[in-house]
């Protein structure tokens, strides 16, 4: 095999990602066919298409995305002003879901929660995992000193349990909006994919690729970004999906405990804490759809997070 | 086996020192600082002066941390001028509570998940595993104040058999004396709990059906139940202790939810309470003592781990 190219220009390819790969060298991209790097997702596509859970997990969030963000187009409802002449009514058919407390209609409601909550889930999930992935990818990838303090400092972290810590931030910054809510659930949870990809890249980080980039005197950047986290992708998809689903709990739970962004927006959490006041007075309707959401679209990510496991780590595939 | 131990210690006051560093750093960093959450919005700029002299609060904040610290070590946490108590006899009075809670949730869902998780395992792809996991499932996605909403209904409202309160009381003993409110949020709290360690009961069962050690037991003639329950069972149960160990810190979150749903009166309402009013003395003590049991555990955890598991002993620095 001949020697890749020279190490200045790696060195100089390092800030925009350019369209070919430069650091193997051209003979080598030739031996690979294009169709192989394909066929693994093709592979990964069929494994996780054979996961019957986490088709329904992707059919069940595409429904709920196109039931809260598309929803209040076709079902219109007056979602800001209250109406307190017409609260507590029974679901039937001016109302399908019936009214709350102050008279928004609850299908409607129930579109408008589930945007906050699908938004936070996704955007906090989306932060989280990307900080995370950094962060463990640098400790793991300088090791040592560096490695020692980074996780020490996750550990500190993750002592902490995680809605003690929410209620804290959520209590500090008050008033709450949607960026608050999605920083406070991503400071909670973004150490876990920190410790994960950093135990993954300690052992990237021995692989002859890497060895190879560092010998052509690629930076320690383009090796983090260029060739430990793509490899690592895997773990982090899997990661991501799972933690959308516990950011969603998260917020239920501190819109639960009263900590949500105030009226008249509103979260499926909120909703329900609304409800457990009228528990004893049998208005059921402001128990149940609340809470059936939450879990249907909690369960399809942890399905999605099972069906992406089987279909990107190979570890399982050779069962 | 000692050195890993004292390795591991030293690792946990560390840690514990951390956790107390960062919220310390974290609540000097709030807007307006202790005297503004303390003394209200109201308060001049001559009377914060005055307070942040009078409590050291002028000092550089490393000098402050150090005098918290040493506060620490002689167990005085501060004093909530919300409550008009010292945080020390507060969490004496509110974590035994919450400790009898999180215990017999623990036990329950021990008791319960291992045999479920081993079952599931031994039935495994058959309907009645399909059935278990996908309650799993549900059970471990449903927000835990919600679970406990339904229970509600289900035992209070409809079938009047348990008080839809927690028990109230100031001591263990008033606790223990209300047997029957005490019912339904142990329950709550155990069932998410039971979900979690069942999937990796049932995970690590059969992880462990498959090594060569099984196939060498069958091959010397040893029955079904004499593999699974001799051979089987010792070795699944060994990542089982670290899930323990690691799930205290999502114990006391759900522990919170579930003082707080139903007016249970451990150190979960008494932080919540805190959060809303912004009593941060009470605040600090309250994270600082959960972040102290959750290290404890993980401490307690890893060490049984290692005694179980010899392996561990060599590859975990």
């Amino acid at each position: 095999m001949t020697v890749g190219p020279a190490p200045q220009q790696s060195a100089l390819s390092v800030g925009p990602i350019t369209a070919a790969p430069i650091d193997a060298p051209a003979e080598v991209q030739d031996l690979v066919p294009a169709y192989e790097t394909r066929g693994v997702w093709r592979l990964a596509l069929d494994v996780f298409l054979e996961h019957r859970l986490a088709v329904f997990g992707v059919g069940v969030v595409v429904f709920m995305t196109l039931f809260c963000f598309i929803g209040p187009l076709i079902y219109h409802t007056d979602q800001t002003t209250t109406d307190l002449n017409n609260q507590f009514i029974t679901p039937g058919a001016g109302h399908v879901l019936g009214t709350d407390q102050l008279g928004f209609d609850l299908l409607g409601r129930l579109m408008v929660g589930g945007q906050t909550s699908i938004e936070v889930g996704l955007a906090a999930a989306l932060i989280a995992t990307t900080f995370g992935v950094l962060f463990g990818a640098i400790a793991g990838f300088f090791g040592r000193f560096v490695d020692a303090l980074m996780m020490r400092f996750v550990d500190v972290g993750l002592a902490i349990p995680p809605l003690f810590l929410a209620l804290f931030l959520a209590s500090a910054f008050q008033p709450i909006t949607l960026w608050t809510l999605i920083v406070v659930v991503a400071v909670d949870a973004w150490l876990i994919p920190a410790r994960l990809i950093r135990a993954e890249t300690l052992t990237l980080r021995t692989r002859e690729y890497v060895q190879a980039v560092t010998m052509m005197g690629g930076s320690g950047a383009r090796i983090v970004l260029r060739h430990i986290v793509p490899n690592s992708i895997g773990t982090i998809m899997v990661n991501a999906t799972f933690q959308v689903a516990d950011a969603i709990l998260l917020v239920a739970a501190l819109g639960f405990l009263g900590l949500g962004i105030p009226l008249p927006a509103t979260n499926w959490g909120l909703m329900l804490s609304n409800g457990v006041t009228f528990v004893a007075d049998g208005y059921w309707w402001l128990i149940y759809p609340a809470g059936i959401a939450i879990v249907l679209t909690v369960v399809a990510f942890n399905f999605i997070g099972d069906g992406l496991r089987d279909a990107l780590e190979v570890r399982l595939q050779k069962r | 086996m000692i050195g890993y131990i004292i390795r591991r210690v030293i690792q946990a006051v560390f840690i514990t020192l951390g956790v107390t560093l960062l919220v310390f750093l974290l609540l000097h960093l709030l807007p307006g600082g202790p005297a503004r959450a303390i003394l209200g919005p109201r308060a001049n700029a001559v009377q914060i002066a005055s307070f942040n002299h009078d409590n050291g609060l002028d000092q550089p904040v490393w000098t402050q941390y150090g005098t918290y610290v040493q506060h620490l070590a002689t167990l005085d946490f501060g004093y909530s001028y919300k409550l008009n108590q010292t945080v020390g006899a507060l969490l004496a009075e509110d974590l035994p509570k919450t400790l009898v809670l999180v215990g017999l949730s623990y036990v329950i869902a021990i008791v319960i998940a291992i045999p479920l998780g081993i079952y599931q395992a031994v039935r495994r792809n058959r309907i009645d595993d399909y059935v278990l996991t996908g309650a799993s499932f549900v059970f471990y996605s449903m927000p835990v104040f919600w679970l406990g909403i339904i229970l509600i209904v289900i035992f209070s409202e409809i079938l009047h058999l348990l008080p839809p309160e927690g028990p109230q009381g100031a001591t263990v003993g008033d606790l223990f004396g209300q047997f029957t409110s005490l019912i339904l949020p142990v329950v709550t709290l155990a069932l998410g709990t039971i979900a979690l360690f069942s999937r990796y009961m049932r995970s690590s069962t059969l992880e462990n059906l498959v090594q060569d050690y099984v196939r060498t037991a069958r091959a010397k003639g040893a029955s079904d139940t004499r593999v699974l329950f001799f051979h089987v069972l010792r070795n699944a149960l060994i990542p089982i202790l670290t899930l323990i160990g690691l799930s205290i810190s999502f114990i006391f979150s759900g522990a919170l939810i579930v003082e707080a749903l139903f007016n249970y009166p451990g150190i979960g309402l008494l932080f919540w309470n805190a959060a809303i009013t912004q009593d941060y003395p009470v605040i600090l003590g309250v994270i600082v003592v959960t972040g102290l049991a959750t290290v404890l555990g993980s401490l307690l955890a890893d060490v049984l781990y290692a005694a179980a598991d010899p392996r561990v002993r060599y590859t975990k620095a």
